[in-house]
């Protein structure tokens, strides 16, 4: 979709720098004049809050690393320092944990909108694909993050999560030495996962560049899943019509996330990490982060260690190849009777899985997770294989006449693999 | 065409779930939900009740610092906005009842001066194992951020509801009633107390080391002009009043949080509706000017 520039330069300053480092012709054209489909839905507005909610961590994350030391004797005093006596600390460190939470509950409506409308099919692959590196260092970074204020969940949390390196063989034990600098989570511990605390999202940053490149390049996805064939009926520019409707969108997100941080800053949290870290003392139930919960219970469904470590990275890294899995045609499963049943079963499997990773794992809770997880795996199975019986329903012609309603004669009634298959012939 | 067999083997899992969750899991430990009580603090516009952080202040002083820290709380924080709000006055000479160790000085020795504003509470056991040794093994927890570090499980589908209600005082509710809620001679069934071990309603598990701390008409309350006390001098009271200040010790911010949430709020509300009606506006027509619908 990255076509011809439509950027002029309208002052000397602009064209001197134009024939020099054309930054500006950059930015207007991915962020002007760059054609978007006209019948998007809100679903495609939290790539845009997710990059509004990285910069928002990056930045309070920064000012946190000031007042804050990476010692295990001091580092639950210091960020108590940071809450009481730091001016604004409270709204620093609020801000930064509870949006840890809002940057996962937007990426993973980011990623079911994806799944939802066949988003990482081709030509979007590699696109999706980058998605999934981004979620990974998310969740590295996000544990690492909550590390940190050395509280009994940070502790434990990490002896519980660091020990599955553990179970892989030959080189599991070295690894695991190697991630608590010694024989324990401790100091080390502490100040590796700090440092790299801080460096990892600037390397998620990296991603996301490389992400809505790719995105610039093949052009958005849409509720229809049809592409863009009339760049002046099918897209409107970026600006004002995204821009507009994505902060509207950012500001009664940021309204949800305002809601936590100032009424129930630790709604979201787990009151344990409260009390300093004991290695003496373990707590009753050693939970991770809600969003981690749903991975969490696949990890303790199989009652090998390492059948448990590999199903759960399994669970992750199978999304990376579902644009090979997924044999239907048609992007968008509106269009896909049966394969959106098994999409909205895939949900409440998903919300089930995170509410059995929060129960301790035993009798019926295990059953229960095994069942659910044999479900998540179920799914991507069964993407393969409805797609290869399953009748769409038509598709609109174009993008311009289903949001017109224009369903013209013979054209509408043509078969919908045959208007899917045209992005096939240009990835 | 596969909706009959789909929705039967919908039905069959749902069944085999239901079966599996029906298991009996082992019993966790066994524990009593407490009371929801009613806090000041509580809700968009909650704000503290400087006279119930005085009494609760009084009630730390007089009991639970006999044994419990409160090592990130100076005395100087009595006197800040949105707390107990003491005078200046009133906490220079508070502080000044306390002997507090200094040092080195010049001469490389240690020494004793009386405490100033900016001291932090002193601890009453020079470290850990001097207050296990004191209290028959068991530690007692450091009381600065106490009130945020104890809650119970509110479960599906409470925790939901608890995101648009604002409840999040489990912390007081559990304190207040764990303060109340001793038993003795414990109730029929409970297995013979060891030494050091009191039976409590609230406790998880029911076996806590912690004493009854508190009787009624322990602590003197501030009298009213006509001699009788500001509030009921009860362990139901003062155990309300210590829990307070306990949540205010733990969020001395609770009340700034708030006031500034509240404007962020209105802010946001302002600006999302002047940015709907723009968008509506944008999106009305296509760049042609076409309409867009």
């Amino acid at each position: 979709m990255s076509g011809h520039s439509s950027y002029t330069p309208r002052t000397g300053i602009e064209r001197w720098l134009d024939a020099r480092l054309p930054i500006i012709r950059l930015g207007h054209d991915a962020a002007v004049s760059y054609p978007v489909p006209r019948n998007l839905n809100y679903f495609w507005t939290f790539g845009g809050i997710l990059m509004f909610m990285l910069v928002a961590q990056i930045v309070t994350g920064i000012v946190l690393a000031m007042h804050y030391t990476p010692m295990s004797s001091v580092a639950f005093s210091s960020v108590e320092h940071i809450m009481r006596d730091v001016n604004y600390g409270w709204l620093m460190r609020y801000l930064h944990a509870n949006g840890a939470s809002m940057f996962f509950i937007a990426v993973y409506i980011h990623i079911f909108r994806g799944l939802y409308y066949g988003s990482y099919k081709a030509p979007r692959e590699v696109l999706w694909i980058l998605g999934v590196v981004i979620f990974l260092l998310m969740m590295a970074t996000a544990f690492m993050g909550y590390v940190l204020p050395w509280g009994q969940m940070s502790f434990w949390g990490a002896t519980v999560i660091t020990n599955l390196f553990s179970a892989l063989p030959l080189i599991g034990e070295t690894i695991v030495t190697f991630l608590w600098g010694g024989y324990s989570v401790d100091n080390p511990t502490l100040n590796r996962f700090f440092s790299l605390h801080y460096l990892l999202p600037f390397m998620i940053f990296g991603v996301v560049i490389l992400h809505v490149w790719a995105l610039h390049h093949v052009g958005q996805n849409n509720p229809t899943g049809v592409e863009v064939k009339n760049v002046a009926k099918d897209t409107v520019p970026f600006t004002p019509y995204a821009t507009i409707k994505d902060l509207f969108a950012m500001v009664c997100f940021i309204f949800v996330f305002s809601w936590f941080v100032f009424y129930m800053p630790n709604f979201m949290g787990h009151a344990d990490n409260y009390i300093p870290a004991n290695p003496a003392v373990t707590p009753l139930h050693i939970v991770p982060e809600w969003y981690f919960l749903p991975f969490y219970a696949i990890l303790r469904a199989v009652p090998d260690k390492l059948g448990g470590v590999l199903a759960m990275g399994g669970a992750i890294v199978v999304l990376a190849f579902l644009p090979w899995i997924d044999s239907s045609k048609v992007r968008s499963m509106t269009y896909r009777p049966i394969a959106r049943q098994f999409f909205w079963m895939f949900v409440v499997v998903c919300i089930g899985l995170g509410w059995l990773g929060a129960k301790p794992a035993e009798g019926g809770y295990v059953i229960a997770s095994q069942i659910l997880t044999t479900l998540y795996f179920g799914f991507f199975v069964a993407l393969f294989v409805i797609g290869l019986f399953e009748r769409p329903k038509a598709l609109p012609t174009s993008i311009a006449d289903s949001v017109l309603g224009a369903m013209k004669g013979g054209s509408g009634a043509r078969l919908a693999t045959a208007t899917a298959a045209e992005p096939n012939a240009k990835g | 065409m596969t909706t009959l067999p789909f929705r039967l083997a919908l039905l069959g899992l749902a069944a085999g779930l239901g079966a599996a969750l029906a298991q009996p899991a082992s019993a966790a430990e066994e524990r009593v939900i407490p009371p929801a009580l009613r806090w000041s603090f509580s809700g968009p516009f909650g704000t503290f009740d400087r006279a119930q952080l005085q009494r609760g202040y009084k009630v730390y002083k007089e009991v639970c610092a006999n044994c419990h820290s409160a090592s990130l709380i100076a005395f100087r924080n009595l006197s800040q906005p949105g707390g107990p709000e003491f005078s200046t006055g009133q906490i220079t000479a508070l502080a000044a009842t306390y002997q507090i160790k200094d040092g080195p000085n010049e001469q490389g020795e240690m020494f004793e001066r009386p405490g100033r504003p900016a001291d932090r509470f002193p601890a009453p056991f020079p470290n850990d194992q001097a207050a296990r040794a004191a209290n028959g093994g068991a530690y007692p927890p450091d009381l600065s951020v106490l009130a945020k570090a104890r809650s119970y499980e509110r479960g599906f589908p409470t925790f939901i509801f608890d995101m648009f209600t604002q409840y999040q005082e489990q912390g007081p509710d559990y304190i207040a009633a764990l303060l109340a809620g001793y038993k003795d001679p414990p109730p029929a069934g409970t297995p013979e107390l060891q030494p050091g071990q009191y039976y409590n309603t609230y406790m998880p598990g029911h076996l806590i080391a912690m004493p009854q701390p508190m009787q009624d008409g322990q602590v003197e309350y501030p009298k009213l002009p006509n001699g009788q006390p500001s509030a009921p001098e009860t362990v139901a009271q003062y155990s309300k009043d210590v829990a307070a200040f306990m949540v205010w010790m733990a969020e001395p911010h609770l009340e700034a949080r708030k006031r500034l949430g509240m404007q962020v709020m209105l802010f946001l509300l302002i600006f999302g509706s002047l940015l709907y009606y723009t968008k509506k506006k944008i999106w009305a027509r296509m760049p042609d000017g076409s309409p867009a619908h």
